[in-house]
């Protein structure tokens, strides 16, 4: 550490007195999301292994029962919202993981900001890189499936929808299990049952929409199951992390 | 401005094992106080306590005369915590490393100040090579770093000597020195033995964690 002694003084006049509390919220979830991105986009396989595990799944299907587009087409919207759901709850156990492993899990805890926003910038991070790189995708793979073409965008807007509200979701099991050595299946027992409903709805917009019903009112549900999700998750997902830190 | 962080009646227990009851503690700008005890004594826990980590001991902290509960806020803006992990990200350099924590202190970007702070850690050079690829000692002197870059009146440092070498400890030694007279506190555990001077105090945890008095 040579030279140090001259950084010292000018940081002293700082360091004596104390800090009253203040904002830099905005900076502090910009740079938060920033890092996260960054930290992924470094680690390309994290991201890939959910899409490659979607894509994998629905080009079996196929294969394995029949490649009539009658029956393909009847069971497309289920199986492709089953897949992808099951897609974004692989991902979910590596959301925290990092973080807790290194020790920036506690730096995060003890920051002034409110940690239920720091919380919810890391979901969104989450979001951005597995649920819509999913529903983007997912039009694709209908096509396998023979989707009839009406139908890709409200099953892209669908997963758009759906898999924010699964990362909020999946996120407080995440953050309830991330002290566990192997938390991997106790996260999908204890998220499962709540992701059910945002399933049912998904799969009823495209089944509608495969129909020729109105798909709004589906879609509008899964509106309003992310808007609750958006309004409890963040501090449901906060107060898992102290107790998971605590442990 | 003066702070005080004070404990009254401080007692944890851990898996059925009591780690240490009826601790007092009266920690003020000025001084640096250095927890003892062998391994397993709750040293950690003891930091991770007063740095309001855990919430599961008994007895009574107060920040500045304020109960810690009403005054987490003001007291968070005040600490800087360094705990056993560095925190620090491998797949980043040790510039992006401290751009998170600069942020996530709520000061503004400013690249001149990180530099500077990874210099006066002797990581000048280091500043683009992913933290993955460097020593265990130099990792450490990331987390360090920013005792440099964001400044903060409370330190509370968990075996900041971990992987350090030499020189590295010597300086850091006086930069603690430094900071507790220039009106900072250090509350610190290591196994490293620190100079005696005017400003140190020590707490001693014993086995089986009954405390062999306060000071």
């Amino acid at each position: 550490m040579a030279g140090s002694e001259t950084q010292l003084t000018s940081g002293d006049g700082r360091s004596v007195s104390r800090r009253e509390p203040g904002g830099g919220l905005a900076v502090a979830l910009w740079a938060t999301l920033r890092r996260d991105l960054l930290l992924l986009m470094r680690r390309r396989s994290e991201v890939l292994n959910p899409l490659v595990f979607f894509a994998l799944v629905i080009t079996l299907f196929p294969i394995g029962i029949s490649p009539d587009p009658q029956l393909l087409a009847t069971i497309a919207p289920g199986l492709l919202w089953v897949a992808a759901l099951l897609a974004a709850l692989l991902s979910l156990d590596s959301l925290f993981r990092g973080d807790y492993d290194d020790g920036s899990l506690e730096q995060l805890l003890l920051t002034p900001q409110p940690l239920p926003m720091l919380a919810l910038a890391k979901v969104t991070v989450h979001w951005l890189l597995t649920g819509l790189p999913l529903a983007l995708m997912a039009p694709v793979l209908g096509i396998m499936l023979s989707l009839p073409a009406g139908s890709y965008l409200v099953l892209a807007f669908s997963l758009a929808l759906g898999t924010a509200s699964l990362s909020l979701i999946g996120a407080i099991g995440a953050a309830l299990t991330v002290g566990l050595s192997r938390g991997g299946v106790l996260i999908s027992l204890l998220v499962l049952p709540l992701y059910i409903p945002v399933l049912i709805f998904g799969a009823g917009a495209v089944q509608a929409a495969v129909v020729g019903d109105g798909a709004a009112a589906h879609l509008a549900i899964l509106g309003a199951l992310l808007a609750l999700s958006l309004m409890l998750a963040p501090w449901a997902i906060a107060a898992s992390l102290r107790i998971s830190i605590n442990g | 401005m003066s702070l005080s962080l004070q404990a009254r009646k401080l007692a944890c227990e851990r898996d059925d094992r009591c780690l240490f009851e009826d601790l007092d503690l009266d920690i003020r700008a000025g001084e640096i106080v250095r927890i003892e005890g062998p391994n397993g004594s709750g040293k950690t826990t003891l930091l991770k306590i007063l740095s309001g980590q855990l919430a599961d001991y008994q007895g009574e902290l107060f920040w500045n005369g304020m109960a810690m509960r009403e005054s987490r806020q003001a007291f968070l803006e005040n600490l800087l915590y360094l705990g056993h992990a560095p925190g620090v990200k491998s797949a980043l350099t040790p510039l992006e490393n401290l751009t998170w924590y600069q942020a996530l202190a709520g000061d503004n970007d400013n690249e001149a100040a990180r530099l500077a702070a990874l210099e006066s850690v002797g990581l000048a050079g280091f500043e683009d090579v992913p933290a993955g690829q460097l020593s265990a000692g130099q990792q450490r002197r990331v987390a360090l770093a920013r005792l440099e870059l964001t400044p903060r009146p409370l330190w509370v440092l968990d075996e900041p000597f971990t992987a350090i070498d030499r020189d590295g400890v010597a300086a850091l030694e006086e930069r603690i020195i430094l900071h507790a007279r220039s009106g900072g506190c250090v509350l610190v555990t290591t196994h490293h033995e620190l100079r005696n001077t005017d400003e140190l105090r020590r707490v001693h945890l014993g086995t089986g964690g009954q405390p062999h008095g306060g000071f």
